[in-house]
Order: structure tokens, then C-alpha cells, then sequence
């Protein structure tokens, strides 16, 4: 077992770096990140726009390749694994908390909490399910379609999509960039209760200050390095 | 799998209800029921033909000729213990007062049939009932369609030949009346014993002479043996086994050809699912992006896709089997008349096909964007602009073209078929889009001069230039077809009619004895009508060429020249040519030349047969040997009515008295009604009124050429499918320009003008695209085929123009309605 494998670190990587072809040659996105995440932290990644955040984070979540360096999740090289190995990792130990809320306009507010569960192949999905939709407070809204729900409320169904299977690690993209002031406030303080209750590793991705400093730690992005 | 399963099940009911496959559906349905359609129909026809198998012949065997029936038959069939029934049938023209008709006269002994029953009723096209008996002494049954155009019923009396005939059943059935397209003379079916006073048969008429037998299969097995070795060799004789795979192949040719035809609609229907299919994926990037974040692999994404195929595919081919069996019902009643007897009602087999299509139409076509699908990248959550990796050709085209291919294959079981339809299928289409890319380009042309609302619609059909020639195209070609069968075929016919000469003959008079020859003459002179060419006429059968058994010749084409020496042909002789005849090769004969017995041959007959000349022909005429040299070959215009001969020989070739006279002449309405005192005077000749048969012929057409209509009108609901796929694919687009047009301040009339504009100028180009392509087809048929003259066809541009303009134009903007009428502000808040 190597270092990058031990209990309390469950995000790693080392020297990840990411580069693009266009048509101006080659863009670095990321150049040489190694950070590390402990179980049960809150990590802030801020930085100005195309400071590589999100690239960051769909590297840390496996949902991209780097073009060089190493992610570890929970003790998984992810860069050694396939896309479908991968994905059977995001199944196990991922949540995600996205700005567009990416709902499935067709399902209701109850399907889509139910989602991740039955990919999982959960017995009980439902039951589980209405128990986080009541915990976030949409219980009576629970057969809503996302078309009738306000931006809040999507963004809320959203997180209880994100907890229900008790993720090790929950990654939001800029969770109140969608939403008013007032609004915001609400989902990031839903969203931290939730993690306190449920001991769940948060790295979160904003270019809000504020939001970033109630994190445990701030990783701070430009031009793709960590400052 | 079962997750799989699951998922598949939930996306198909979640897709379906926010219409998301309305189009795919819709498209599906049209190539499953046009192909079961036509599939149903046939498997009714196939199976008439295989339950009728044992009836076809209304007998166990079967010998005809031409001669009265040797009476050494009767005595076989005695012999091994086999029932026997005679018929004599012959044509002739009845008559009903002044109403005459041309039928054929079945003169029947008792016992007839020997299999199968006779269907009567009491009433013209009333309910039939089954009968053992046949008509009585003094008696006639008659076809209904026969005793409306004579304007008789039960109780009519009929003048057959010389006879009055009591009418006393409709004849509704008979099993030997084959369940093939009609003979175009409807039967009357009398008592042979009767036949004798019609005085209709005569040396040298066209009596049919059959003679039946029944009886357990060894002892007709021995009769058969015991037949052939004494029948002459003009006389057929035919078992079950025999009977029925000619008519088999015929309704197995008419089958494949109403397949092919319904597989253009498949075709295009096809294309619509591939557009459909290419917007389902795109369109379900993003939330197969988020299920694969969920931990989805690509193979969970992979099987989803596939079940919802096969979800669709079964629907689909439930649905529009069902719907397939009710158009079914369609053929059939357009050619109901055409086909005689009841049909049973239509075999399950032709639901498999339905599956099948569907399945090969969705893997074909939907599946490859669909495969896609699964390499979505799962990044495409937070990055918009993540695509998979574009499909590989080969995988496209592959799939679509090796699904064609086995679908073609599959329904017309025939290679070469196959290979001549997918050339053809290639070049039409390469023609078309050459074709639909020119207009598209001119379109452009005019975008400068007209208002703001034609500007828009006019650019949007040369913005989206692919697809708006894919559009044109699938409209193009079923509006083309519609014109050639609906207006161009007419136009022929009316054409060819037109150029039949002014008081050109109109009726033909055969049958007439040597001895009548003069009286005949007489007669038509009497009542103003020119002196008649009175043409003598011989029947003969062909039995050496050069001294060879023709039995023993190899021929090219064997089965066109055994048409022609398998039983009796009309020969005559001649000492001129006539004026509608033209020499090809050779010399006509002088008289006193000396070179002894010559014949001229028909340029057809010449080539089926393989004659040149210097060849000798032998036939035997009456059982003597006749022999001639070909001296000439000989063009027939065959549309002057005249009486005219593959074969004539020089004079003196044959006995004059051998056979009978043949003639043609002109009456009018007037003359016409003298008819029926020639016939009177002399019983056995046989008038046909070729201009009632012309109608008879043109009727069989118009029937037959709605039926294929009726089949190609799937290809324009086809051609709808792929209008609405592209107004489906082009839909965000459009909410989003008619959003930002309307907040620019362009009203809501004018954006809808645009869209209308848009879809009239496709319908016009589509229709000019089908006016040019059946203007061209008529024009090849009329020049190269018929030989006619051939005038600017104005219907068909009138028809087309105004056909594509309304179809597209109505169905496109419609289509297109609830997209301009979504309010702008709901649009740009969407993004």
C-alpha cells in the first residue's frame, strides 16, 4: 500500500496535468496539480475563469483523462483504470452537485433521486429515496416534474440525488451559480448540513469567496497551477 | 440485463410521452404497413391458388384440344374405373335485343365438374350457393358483370349462336376458372347437349374440346400413361402437379413486384428513422452524460439504446401489422373484380415480416447514432461542448446498406433482381439528388426579389441544403410515381388512341365458312358497309424446322418459341402484300414465279423461332404435312385492325377449302344493330367488337395501375415521415431564430409566412422534380417503346406543381406551427 492509499486520504493526485490541441497549438489547462483530500474535508477550488476548476474537477471525479499524472480515489488509480472502470467507482464512492442542476426533465423529482440508486442496483430505492427528498424538505413535491419545481427547489433535488447513496466524496460545480442570492444561501447551507451529517468528503468548485472560506481549506487555481 | 431491460422500458415510455419518437414511430409504422399491406394481399392470393390446387383443373386430369375428343379417351377413363365430364368452350358473342356481348360459351356434360363445386345465385351478384347440378336443356347460367352489360336478369332470354337460351342462375364460381387476373371474356355456362342448335361449331372454329377425369390417384396415374401414348401431340394434358406452378409464378412475380414497390416507401421511411435517430442521440447526450457521472458503464448505456430499439421495433411491427391488415382490405377491393371467387382471409406468416422490417429498418438506420451514444464523455456535465468521437463510415453506411441489401434480398429471393433494383436504386437516387441540388442551387437565385418573409424561408432551404434535397427527393419520387400510373399512362393511352385511324375496323368477324364467304360479303354491302377483305385462315400446328423436330431444337428462349409450336396456330395465304405490312428481308412472292410454296414470317415470331431465310418450316395442317420456305420477313402494324397473320404463305400452299374466313370491318351505331341479324343468318360466325375489348383491356389497367397507386401512396405518407423528421431535426433551431426574428419585430404572421413560404417553394421543386422525371419517362415510353407522338404532358406539370405545393407546403408549415407560436421570451430564457 502506498502512501497515496492511506485511510485518511481519500482524493490524491500527483503532477496531473491536462492539454488541449487548438488551433493555436497546444493549451495547458492544468500544469503539474497534486493535492491531497482527507475523508470528511471540505475543499474550496476558486480561481478566475478558465483557471482550470472544473477541469480539475472532472479529473478528480474520474469523468476525464489527464494527459499526464495520477489520481487516487479512495486508494483507485483512476488513471489506470477504463472508462468503465472508472464509472463503477463514481457508482460506489461519488456524488455530484452540478450549476445546470442536470435534472432529467422527463423523470419526476422522486425518479430522480431514485436514479443513482437503482443504477447501483439498491434494493429499497424508493423508500431510501422520499427519506433524503423529506430531508432536503421537498417531501409533498416529490411527484413534481423538474419544469414545475423553481430553481431552488431543482437545485435541491439535486443535492438529495447527490446524498442518497452516501457518497465518500461529493463534488459540486458552482452550486449557486444558477440561483438568486437569497436562494444560494439556502442550497449552501443545506448542502453543508448534509455533508456534517453525513461525514462525506466536499470539494467544491466556486468563484465565490464567501462560500469558499466556509470551507475547511482553499485550493486556489491560476492559469492551471495551484498558488 | 435486467437493469438494462428496465431502464430501456422506462426510456421508451418517458421518450414516447414527450414525443421524442413520434417521427421514428410514425416512420416505422409506414414501412411495416405498406410492406404487410401488400404482404397479406398475396399470401390471400398464394393461398387461393394452394387450396384450389386440387379444383384448378375441376378434374384429377386434364386433356384439351383442338379436335372433338377422340372417343378412345372416354373408353381409358372407363377402363380404370375414372369418372368423366366433357366441355366444349368457345367465344361468342351474345345477345340480350340490341345489347350484344363477347363471352366465352362453356358447354358442359353432366357431371361437370369432377372437383370443386359450381357457385349460383338467384340474383345478379347475390349470394352464392353450391350446386351439383348443371344447367338444364333450353337453359343458361351467366356471370353477373356479363348480365348487367346486357342489361338482362333471370328470365332473360339470351341468343347464343342460333339458339334462345332461357337465363336461370347467375353464375357466380367455377373451380377450373383459376384464381389468376380474368380472361377478358366472362363465362356463360350452358348444356352441352345444347351446343349442337347454337350451330356454333363448325370445321375451323375456335372450339375448345377438354375432357375430364376423377378417380383414385394409381388409376389416374395409369389413365395419364395410357393417354400420352396415344394423344396427338397438340393436345395438352395436365394433372394437379401440373396446373398449378404456372399460376404460382405468376401471382409469385406480381407478389415480388408489389414488394418492390412497397420497399421504395421502406426505403424512404428508412431515411426518415435515420434522421429521427440522429436528433434522438443528440438530444440524449446530456443525460447519457449523466448517467455514466452516476457510475453507468457503456455497456448498461449500449443496452438501454438496444432495448429501446427492439421495444420500438415490436410496437411497431404489432401496430403497423394491424394496420397492414386493414389497408390490405384496400388492394383488395381495387382488385376485387380482377380476381375471381372469394379470397380466404390472409395467412400470419406476413406478420413476421413486419417484425423482421422493423428490426432491420431500426438496426439499419437508428442504431448507428445510437452507438454513439455510449461513447458520450461523461465531462459533458460540466463541459457543454464534450462530444463523442464521430461515427465511423463504414459503420454507417455498413449497417444501412447490408440491412437494404438482406431486406431486398429477402423479399424478392432472386440475386439478379436484386442486383438490377439496387443499381437502379443507386441511380435514380444519384440522378435525383443531382437533380434536387440543381433546384436548390437556382432557388438561391431568387432570393434577392421577393419580400422578407419568401427571403427567410427561400434561405433557410439553401442554409440546410442537404437536407432540403433529401426532401425533395423523397417527395419527388412518390409524387413521380403517382404521375406516371395516374397521368402519364392516360395520356398514352389517349395519345395511341388517337392515332388509330378514322373508320378503322372495329369489329372482327371469324368463323366464317368458305361457302358463307360470298353471302357474307353480300350482307355488309346491303347495309352500306364497304365490301369486306374476306382473309382465309387455316389452324395448324408447327412441327419441323429444316427437316428437325422442333421438339428436338435448341432455341435461345425455349419457353417464347414452345408459345409458338406448342398447339395449333392461324395461318392464311396471300398473293399481295398488304398495306400494313412491311418487307424486312427477303422477296414476295409473283404469281406463276415458280419457286413453290413460300411463306413471309412475322419479325417476331421470325426471332423467337430462330428463322432465316432459306429455312423450311413444316406444319401439320389437318394431318398432312405442309412444308415451306421462309422467302421474307415481314413488320406487322398489328393497331390497323386488320386482319393480319404471323405466318402467310404463298397461294396455293393449301387447299382453299381448308379452313375459314376472317374479316374486319367498321359499323356505326346504326350497322351495329344489323349485328344480330348476321349473326341470325349465320349462326357460327363470331362477331367481337374490339373496341369493347379495348374498354375491357383499359379497365384491367386502370384496376391494376390503382392497386400499385394504392401501394405508392405509402411512399408520399413516406416522404411525409422524413418532411417531419427534418422539420423535427431543425426544431431548436427554428423556436430559437423565430424567437430572436419575433424580438426583432418581425409579427407572428410573418414568421409563419417565412415557414410557409419555406415549405411551398420544397413542394414546388419536389413537384417540379416529379413533372420532369415523369414527362421524361412518358416521353421515352411514347417515342422508344410505342412509337407515338408524344405532346408536352400538361397535366402532369399542372398536377405536380400544385401536388407538391399543397402536400409539402400544408403538411411543413402545420408541422412547423407550434414552433414559430412558442412565445420569444420562454424560447431566449431556455437558452
Amino acid at each position: 500500500m502506498t502512501a497515496a492509499t492511506a485511510p485518511s486520504i481519500v482524493l490524491k493526485t500527483e503532477s496531473l496535468s491536462k492539454q488541449v490541441s487548438s488551433p493555436d497549438g497546444t493549451l495547458t489547462i492544468l500544469d503539474g496539480v497534486s493535492i491531497e483530500v482527507a475523508a470528511g474535508e471540505t475543499v474550496a477550488i476558486i480561481g478566475a475563469s478558465g483557471a482550470g476548476k472544473s477541469t480539475l474537477l472532472a479529473l478528480l471525479a474520474g469523468l476525464d483523462e489527464p494527459t499526464s499524472g495520477h489520481t487516487w480515489l479512495r486508494g483507485s488509480d483512476l488513471t489506470r483504470l477504463d472508462e468503465d472502470g472508472r464509472a463503477a467507482v463514481r457508482a460506489k464512492h461519488v456524488g455530484f452537485v452540478f450549476q445546470s442542476f442536470h435534472l432529467l426533465p422527463s423523470l419526476t423529482a422522486l425518479e430522480n433521486v431514485m436514479l443513482p440508486l437503482e443504477l447501483a442496483g439498491t434494493a429499497n430505492a424508493k423508500a431510501l429515496a422520499l427519506e433524503v427528498i423529506g430531508r432536503v424538505g421537498l417531501g409533498p413535491r416529490s411527484s413534481h416534474y423538474p419544469r414545475q419545481l423553481s430553481g431552488g427547489e431543482q437545485q435541491r433535488v439535486a443535492i438529495a440525488r447527490a446524498f442518497v447513496t452516501h457518497p465518500a466524496v461529493l463534488f459540486a460545480d458552482e452550486p449557486t451559480g444558477n440561483l438568486d442570492a437569497t436562494t444560494g444561501a439556502k442550497i449552501i447551507e443545506l448542502l453543508f448540513e448534509l455533508n456534517r451529517g453525513s461525514q462525506t468528503t466536499l470539494v467544491l468548485v466556486t468563484h465565490d469567496q464567501a462560500i469558499a472560506e466556509r470551507c475547511g481549506r482553499i485550493i486556489r487555481l491560476d492559469a492551471g497551477r495551484v498558488v | 440485463m435486467t437493469k438494462a431491460l428496465r431502464f430501456a422500458f422506462l426510456t421508451l415510455i418517458r421518450d414516447w410521452k414527450s414525443g421524442e419518437l413520434a417521427v421514428m414511430a410514425f416512420a416505422l409504422l409506414v414501412a411495416v404497413t405498406s410492406l404487410t399491406a401488400v404482404g397479406f394481399f398475396t399470401s390471400r392470393v398464394s393461398a387461393t391458388v394452394n387450396q384450389q390446387a386440387g379444383e384448378v383443373l375441376a378434374a384429377d386430369l386434364r386433356l384439351r384440344s383442338g379436335r372433338p375428343i377422340d372417343p378412345r379417351y372416354f373408353e381409358i377413363g372407363k377402363e380404370n374405373g375414372l369418372r368423366t365430364a366433357e366441355i366444349q368452350s368457345l367465344p361468342s358473342v351474345i345477345f340480350q335485343g340490341q345489347a350484344n356481348a363477347l363471352s366465352t360459351i362453356r358447354a358442359v356434360s353432366a357431371g361437370y365438374p369432377l372437383r370443386g363445386k359450381l357457385k349460383i345465385a338467384d340474383e345478379p351478384f347475390g349470394v352464392a350457393r353450391e350446386t351439383d347440378q348443371i344447367p338444364a336443356r333450353g337453359e343458361v347460367w351467366v356471370e353477373s358483370r356479363l348480365l348487367a352489360r346486357l342489361g338482362a336478369g333471370i328470365g332473360t332470354a339470351l341468343t347464343i349462336g342460333g339458339l334462345p337460351l332461357k337465363v336461370t342462375q347467375v353464375l357466380d364460381y367455377r373451380p377450373d376458372q383459376g384464381s389468376q387476373f380474368i380472361d377478358l371474356a366472362p363465362s356463360v355456362i350452358l348444356n352441352l347437349e345444347d351446343l349442337p342448335a347454337t350451330s356454333l361449331v363448325q370445321p375451323g372454329s375456335r372450339v375448345n374440346f377438354v375432357i375430364l377425369f376423377a378417380g383414385n390417384p394409381d388409376n389416374v396415374a395409369a389413365a395419364k400413361a395410357a393417354l400420352e401414348a396415344i394423344k396427338q401431340p397438340a393436345e395438352r394434358l395436365v394433372d394437379i402437379n401440373e396446373a398449378s406452378p404456372q399460376i404460382r409464378s405468376a401471382i409469385d412475380r406480381a407478389g415480388r413486384f408489389l414488394n418492390l414497390a412497397s420497399l421504395v416507401s421502406v426505403l424512404l421511411a428508412a431515411v426518415a428513422v435515420a434522421m429521427a435517430a440522429r436528433r434522438y442521440a443528440t438530444r440524449h447526450l446530456d443525460s447519457v452524460a449523466l448517467l455514466k457521472s452516476m457510475g453507468a458503464s457503456q455497456n448498461l448505456v449500449l443496452q438501454i439504446s438496444v432495448f429501446e430499439l427492439l421495444f420500438l421495433a415490436i410496437l411497431a411491427a404489432v401496430v403497423g401489422t394491424a394496420l397492414g391488415y386493414v389497408a390490405q382490405e384496400g388492394i383488395y377491393l381495387l382488385l376485387k373484380d380482377l380476381v375471381r371467387g372469394e379470397l380466404p382471409p390472409p395467412s400470419f406468416d406476413s406478420a413476421w415480416l413486419g417484425l423482421v422490417v422493423s428490426i432491420a429498418v431500426l438496426t439499419g438506420f437508428a442504431l448507428p447514432p445510437l452507438l454513439q451514444l455510449r461513447n458520450t464523455p461523461p465531462a459533458r456535465v460540466l463541459r457543454k461542448n464534450a462530444e463523442p468521437p464521430a461515427l465511423k463510415y463504414s459503420v454507417v453506411y455498413g449497417l444501412a446498406g447490408g440491412s437494404i441489401f438482406a431486406m431486398l434480398l429477402w423479399l424478392a429471393r432472386d440475386v439478379k433482381l436484386v442486383t438490377y433494383v439496387v443499381g437502379g436504386a443507386v441511380a435514380t437516387i444519384v440522378v435525383l439528388f443531382g437533380a434536387g441540388w440543381l433546384l436548390v442551387k437556382a432557388l438561391s437565385k431568387f432570393r434577392g426579389g421577393v419580400g422578407v418573409s419568401w427571403r427567410y424561408g427561400l434561405a433557410n432551404i439553401s442554409r440546410r441544403g442537404p437536407e432540403s434535397i433529401v426532401q425533395i427527393m423523397a417527395f419527388g419520387l412518390g409524387l413521380m410515381v403517382l404521375l406516371l400510373l395516374a397521368v402519364v399512362r392516360n395520356d398514352l393511352m389517349s395519345e395511341w388512341q388517337a392515332t388509330l385511324k378514322e373508320g378503322a375496323p372495329n369489329h372482327f368477324l371469324i368463323n366464317i365458312r368458305p361457302d358463307e364467304a360470298a353471302g357474307i360479303a353480300t350482307f355488309f354491302q346491303g347495309i352500306g358497309v364497304d365490301k369486306p377483305e374476306l382473309v382465309p385462315m387455316v389452324r395448324a400446328r408447327l412441327t419441323h424446322i429444316n427437316s428437325t423436330p422442333v421438339q428436338e431444337l435448341t432455341f435461345r428462349n425455349r419457353e417464347q418459341a414452345e408459345d409458338r409450336f406448342d398447339g395449333e396456330s392461324n395461318l392464311t395465304w396471300a398473293k399481295d402484300l398488304k398495306g400494313d405490312n412491311k418487307l424486312l428481308q427477303g422477296k414476295w412472292w409473283e404469281e406463276g414465279d415458280g419457286g413453290g410454296p413460300r411463306v413471309s414470317a412475322e419479325s417476331r415470331v421470325a426471332q423467337e423461332l430462330e428463322l432465316k431465310l432459306g429455312d423450311t418450316v413444316t406444319y401439320d395442317v389437318a394431318g398432312e404435312p405442309v412444308t415451306a420456305t421462309v422467302s421474307s420477313i415481314r413488320e406487322v402494324q398489328w393497331d390497323s385492325f386488320q386482319p393480319n397473320f404471323f405466318m402467310v404463305f404463298s397461294p396455293g400452299t393449301f387447299d382453299d377449302s381448308a379452313g375459314s374466313y376472317i374479316t374486319s370491318v367498321h359499323l356505326d351505331q346504326q350497322q351495329k344493330r344489323s349485328l344480330i341479324d348476321l349473326v341470325r343468318q349465320y349462326p357460327e360466325v363470331t362477331a367481337i367488337d374490339i373496341e369493347a375489348i379495348l374498354n375491357q383491356v383499359r379497365s384491367v389497367m386502370d384496376r391494376a395501375s390503382l392497386a400499385v397507386q394504392y401501394v405508392f401512396l405509402f411512399t408520399v405518407l413516406a416522404g411525409v415521415a422524413v418532411l417531419l423528421a427534418a422539420i423535427q431535426t431543425t426544431r431548436d433551431e427554428r423556436r430559437y431564430e423565430s424567437a430572436m426574428l419575433r424580438t426583432l419585430g418581425a409579427s407572428r404572421r410573418v414568421v409563419l409566412l417565412g415557414v410557409a413560404a419555406e415549405f411551398s417553394a420544397l413542394g414546388l421543386l419536389s413537384g417540379i422534380l416529379a413533372a420532369t422525371g415523369a414527362t421524361v419517362a412518358g416521353y421515352l415510353l411514347a417515342t422508344q417503346v410505342l412509337d407515338l407522338q408524344y405532346h408536352f404532358p400538361s397535366g402532369v406539370w399542372l398536377y405536380g406543381l400544385a401536388g407538391g405545393v399543397l402536400l409539402v407546403g400544408l403538411s411543413g408549415t402545420l408541422a412547423t406551427r407550434s414552433v414559430v407560436s412558442t412565445p420569444p421570451v420562454t424560447t431566449l430564457r431556455q437558452g
